[in-house]
């Protein structure tokens, strides 16, 4: 079966991982600007970044069919000198141009300090000001709930409509105030640490199909690039339609990346 | 929280026939690490995370709906300060270390 995954760091994976995921399926990736499990020791790193995610990786991808877009940003990680993210965010007008952009993110917060929580609030003015959508990383384990919440206060108190935001990383206590605000949520997909595809298929049938998507969110920790095929099957399993089942992992990062004109994808 | 009654597809019998075995796996696990933090050397106390897995553990009991976003909610910063920077701050634990008045 056909599907997207909408959040996936292939900067981190090999090119058999491409190659896998075109054999599962996989017609689209989005990946969003990341930490790359170390702080980069320049703003000059992530231009030479951002020129991967935006040169190097979509001709990787096409070798397998597979259509690569992406999302720019200071990750919250390395957001908590404000200088040094200022100056990384001076470098991101000049990549909004190229053509597999999609929008401002992974943007959010990490340990929920106010280093973070300016920063965040300088980017989203940057979409604001570039009218990009944005993709939002949610904090981890016990700073998610309270992190999940500043950012969706700082994103209310934008002018971006939340139609045209995602929060990802979201997990059975947020998802549903996330989705009550009006925001896109995304569940990522995990061996040990995040959401399982048996709890994001409980999700699914707790709160519905609307607005939500999945992703494996494949990085260099332990994670698995296939999750998301693997959630069509634990969904399957279960015997939900076909219908459903297209819906949360095709149509439904169609609908929203689409608000993008640069995200054309082909069914082919 | 949201009434979630009847949203699964599957019967109760097929929902156990389906999962059970997994999840007796799992059990063990947690019942074996809990058997080997009581084998371990030295005198600690039992630390935030312990006590916090094992109030976790009494919402697996209780029979009320909504336990993993309730666990969730356990392990969670409730609280409303924000550092000014993450300088010298650890990793995300996965639970919360105790307040003084919840040590005593």
């Amino acid at each position: 079966m056909k599907y997207i995954d909408p959040h996936i760091h292939m900067v981190s994976r090999t090119t058999d991982d491409y190659q896998r995921m075109a054999l599962a399926g996989c017609v689209a990736v989005t990946e969003p600007a990341f930490w790359a499990g170390f702080d980069r020791s320049s703003a000059q790193g992530f231009f030479d970044y951002y020129r991967q995610l935006t040169e190097y990786e979509p001709k990787r991808a096409a070798q397998f069919g597979i259509q690569h877009f992406t999302w720019l940003c200071i990750n919250p990680k390395e957001a908590d000198d404000p200088a040094f993210a200022r100056d990384v965010i001076s470098l991101i007008p000049e990549f909004l141009k190229c053509e597999n952009v999609l929008g401002i993110g992974e943007i959010g917060l990490n340990k929920n300090t106010r280093n973070e929580q300016i920063i965040l609030e300088e980017q989203i003015e940057l979409a604001e000001k570039h009218h990009q959508m944005v993709l939002v990383h949610t904090p981890h384990l016990e700073d998610k709930r309270k992190g999940t919440r500043l950012i969706m206060d700082a994103l209310q108190a934008s002018n971006i409509d939340p139609g045209r935001i995602l929060i990802d990383h979201v997990e059975e206590h947020t998802v549903g105030e996330v989705l009550d605000r009006g925001f896109w949520a995304g569940m990522t997909l995990y061996p040990d640490t995040k959401m399982t595809p048996q709890r994001a298929a409980d999700v699914i049938e707790m709160y519905g199909s609307e607005r939500l998507w999945m992703n494996s969110a494949g990085d260099w920790g332990c994670s698995d690039p296939l999750a998301v095929p693997k959630a069509q099957q634990e969904l399957r399993r279960r015997g939900h339609t076909t219908e459903l089942i297209e819906k949360v992992t095709w149509g439904n990062p169609q609908e929203f990346l689409s608000q993008s004109e640069r995200f054309q994808v082909s069914e082919k | 929280m949201k009434d979630v009654t009847q949203t699964c597809p599957l019967t109760r019998g097929e929902v156990m026939a389906m999962y059970f075995l997994e999840h007796r796996a799992r059990l063990l696990d947690v019942a074996a690490f809990l058997d080997r933090l009581d084998r371990t050397c030295g005198d600690d106390a039992a630390d935030f995370r312990e006590v916090a897995l094992h109030q976790a553990a009494k919402i697996l009991t209780d029979g009320q709906p909504h336990r993993t976003a309730r666990i969730l909610a356990l392990l969670s910063d409730c609280t409303a300060e924000l550092p000014q920077s993450a300088e010298g701050m650890k990793g995300a634990l996965g639970a919360v270390p105790l307040t003084e008045g919840e040590q005593a």
